[in-house]
């Protein structure tokens, strides 16, 4: 069974983003940029299912500029085989990357596709679900358990009110969640190993597929800052503030 | 021209969700005049929601698709289902909340439509522009969606108020097909919180619990204090990472996104992940042992000490 990857890269979470003056968007110059952490999370779990003998191939494919190759290349040294590189350097949305997924898995015939089930950059949460919609295959977002057997993935989903837990016949869609495993770390010895790992790059052009961008954006802005607060001393005087100043209590 | 709003519910109940969304979706109807807000209920044995919806401010009708194989509400079936109605209807906007539920299916209904999706909006400012959070809500961004074909959205609870209900009802109908799912998906089981707990996202006042606590027995020290008020208790991801309580505590970026009346933030340090849930609070109130710990950055209360030792002594003097 061969499992396929899309990772993002982003910037990298520890990173508090700062709105351009100009309101055109977020800086992103000279900030760290990293895999999207749920995508880390969702190549973690392709190299376990392969480890455990389930999967056979573990691809991992990217969409965006040529840095990307960089994002491709950890995820070959965590384990994956193999990469692809869609390249363009178009915005990409979500519906646009769904759709050149879709080509992407009509042409290597996954039967898992593990995405993260969302990108730490635009939060959107929407590319799993809109490819296996695309694809109409069932889908298993927001992952925290994950079994494969007898053609059937078992997927335990973290939900509002908890837990629920869905069987999807393959193939079929699965975003991840936080808890469905810690990612390794990459070893200098198999960041090495995956220099030679193959990566395909490809042209959007090449996909029979649109990805032109539908939603504009007109700007962006900081949120409103809060007001600055105080310390306060004692719980006593806690208790006096939220009653007699903030009056919530 | 009208508006659609999908039910959230578990089949017995409405969700406040749904509540939110409809407000959302009267914003929209004010911008375009002269249209109409439907509910879509998908379930089984759903009368009493479609009712409940029927008696939402606002709502000029509700729809019902009640069947024994929606009754699991899975994204493959609702999606096929909404397809069909819209097939049936015209509708210039689709809403949903955005909780798991919204989050899960309205993606599904924008790819088989064709049509992009605008998540998590926290602002209308016409039929086609909207704003939204990024970036863990360290930016705001005011995104515009092509004129042409249907606007999917999801609805951030936070940002808009419920409807209020009314006396009379609007007219319920049955949707004009029910159509099978031949998906394959089958719920296995849930493992749901107690539906005693206080609700995290309707909650007035909110106590939440970070790896401060140091282990799981001590969120008894939380739950005491959030009895006394009233609150519903939240928790930070490494609390939950850790174990201390179960993943639907979770608030943040990725969990659940709150605004409460007062949010007290218990031996959480204030990552940006974990403000992105809460910082819409109106009054937020920091614990911490940490002087430097950048929850005070925005705490309008802040107070430096063992959390283990202060909570007894606050949920004494309340
Ligand atoms: C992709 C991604 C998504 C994430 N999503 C979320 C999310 O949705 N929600 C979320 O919360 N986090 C999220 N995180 C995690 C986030 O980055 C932080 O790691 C997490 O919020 C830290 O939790 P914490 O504050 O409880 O723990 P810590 O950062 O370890 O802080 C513990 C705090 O407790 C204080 N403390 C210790 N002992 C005491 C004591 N006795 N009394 C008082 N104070 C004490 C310490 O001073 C410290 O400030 C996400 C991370 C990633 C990478």
């Amino acid at each position: 069974m061969k499992i396929l990857v899309p990772i993002k890269r982003v910037v990298d979470y520890t990173v508090k983003v700062r709105v351009k003056p100009d309101g055109s968007g977020v800086d992103l110059n000279n900030v760290k940029m990293s895999m999207n952490p749920f995508d880390e999370i969702g190549v973690e779990e392709a190299i376990r299912l392969k480890e455990r003998g389930i999967a056979s191939e573990v691809v991992v494919v990217s969409l965006g500029s040529g840095a990307c190759q960089e994002t491709i290349r950890t995820a070959l040294a965590m384990g994956a085989d193999r990469g692809v590189l869609v390249e363009t350097d178009l915005e990409l949305q979500p519906l646009g990357i769904a759709r050149l997924l879709k080509a992407l898995v009509l042409k290597e015939q996954p039967q898992l596709v593990i995405l993260g089930k969302q990108a730490i950059d635009d939060d959107s949460n929407q590319t799993g679900q809109m490819l296996a919609g695309l694809l109409n295959w069932p889908q298993g977002t927001f992952a925290s358990k994950l079994e494969i057997a007898d053609g059937r993935a078992t997927v335990t989903r973290e939900v509002d009110g908890g837990l629920e837990t869905l069987e999807l016949p393959l193939p079929a869609v699965i975003t991840t969640d936080l808890r469905l495993n810690e990612p390794r770390y990459t070893t200098l010895p198999n960041i090495m190993k995956a220099k030679r790992r193959p990566l395909d790059v490809l042209q959007v052009a090449d996909l029979p597929a649109e990805a032109v961008p539908s939603i504009k954006t007109l700007k962006v802005q900081p949120p409103q800052p809060r007001k600055p607060g105080i310390r306060v001393s004692s719980v006593e005087e806690l208790v006096r503030k939220l009653r007699e100043e903030a009056k919530v209590i | 021209m009208a508006i659609l709003v999908l039910a959230e519910h578990d089949n017995d109940s409405l969700k406040p969700s749904t509540l939110h969304t409809v407000t959302a979706a009267k914003k929209i109807e004010e911008k375009i005049g002269e249209a109409e807000v439907h509910v879509l209920v998908m379930g089984e044995k759903v009368e009493a929601v479609a009712k409940a919806s029927a008696h939402i401010d606002g709502v000029s009708k509700v729809f019902l698709a009640d069947a024994p194989h929606l009754a699991a509400q899975t994204a493959e079936a609702l999606a096929l289902q909404t397809g069909q109605h819209l097939n049936a209807s015209n509708y210039s906007h689709i809403l949903a909340p955005a909780t798991t539920f919204g989050k899960n299916l309205a993606p599904r209904i924008a790819a088989q439509l064709d049509v992009p999706q605008v998540s998590g909006i926290s602002m209308i400012l016409d039929a086609h522009t909207f704003v939204r959070p990024i970036y863990a809500g360290n930016a705001l961004a005011t995104v515009q969606c092509e004129a042409r074909g249907v606007v999917v959205l999801t609805v951030l609870s936070t940002s808009f108020d419920a409807a209020g209900t009314t006396d009379t009802s609007a007219a319920i109908e049955p949707v004009n097909k029910v159509v099978p799912d031949t998906s394959g998906v089958r719920l296995v089981g849930r493992q749901l919180s107690s539906s005693e707990k206080i609700e995290l996202t309707s909650a007035r006042v909110v106590v939440s619990g970070g790896r401060g606590l140091q282990k799981a027995e001590n969120f008894k020290l939380l739950e005491d204090l959030a009895a006394k008020l009233h609150a519903a208790v939240g928790a930070s991801r490494a609390a939950v990472d850790a174990g201390y309580v179960p993943n639907d505590y979770q608030v943040g970026q990725t969990g659940k996104i709150v605004a409460p009346d007062l949010y007290i933030a218990v031996g959480i340090s204030g990552a940006i992940q974990h403000l992105a849930g809460m910082r819409d609070s109106k009054v937020i109130v920091a614990i911490n042992k940490d002087p430097d710990a950048p929850i005070f950055q925005i705490a309008d209360y802040g107070l430096v000490g063992d959390a283990l030792a202060i909570l007894p002594q606050l949920t004494e003097q309340l």
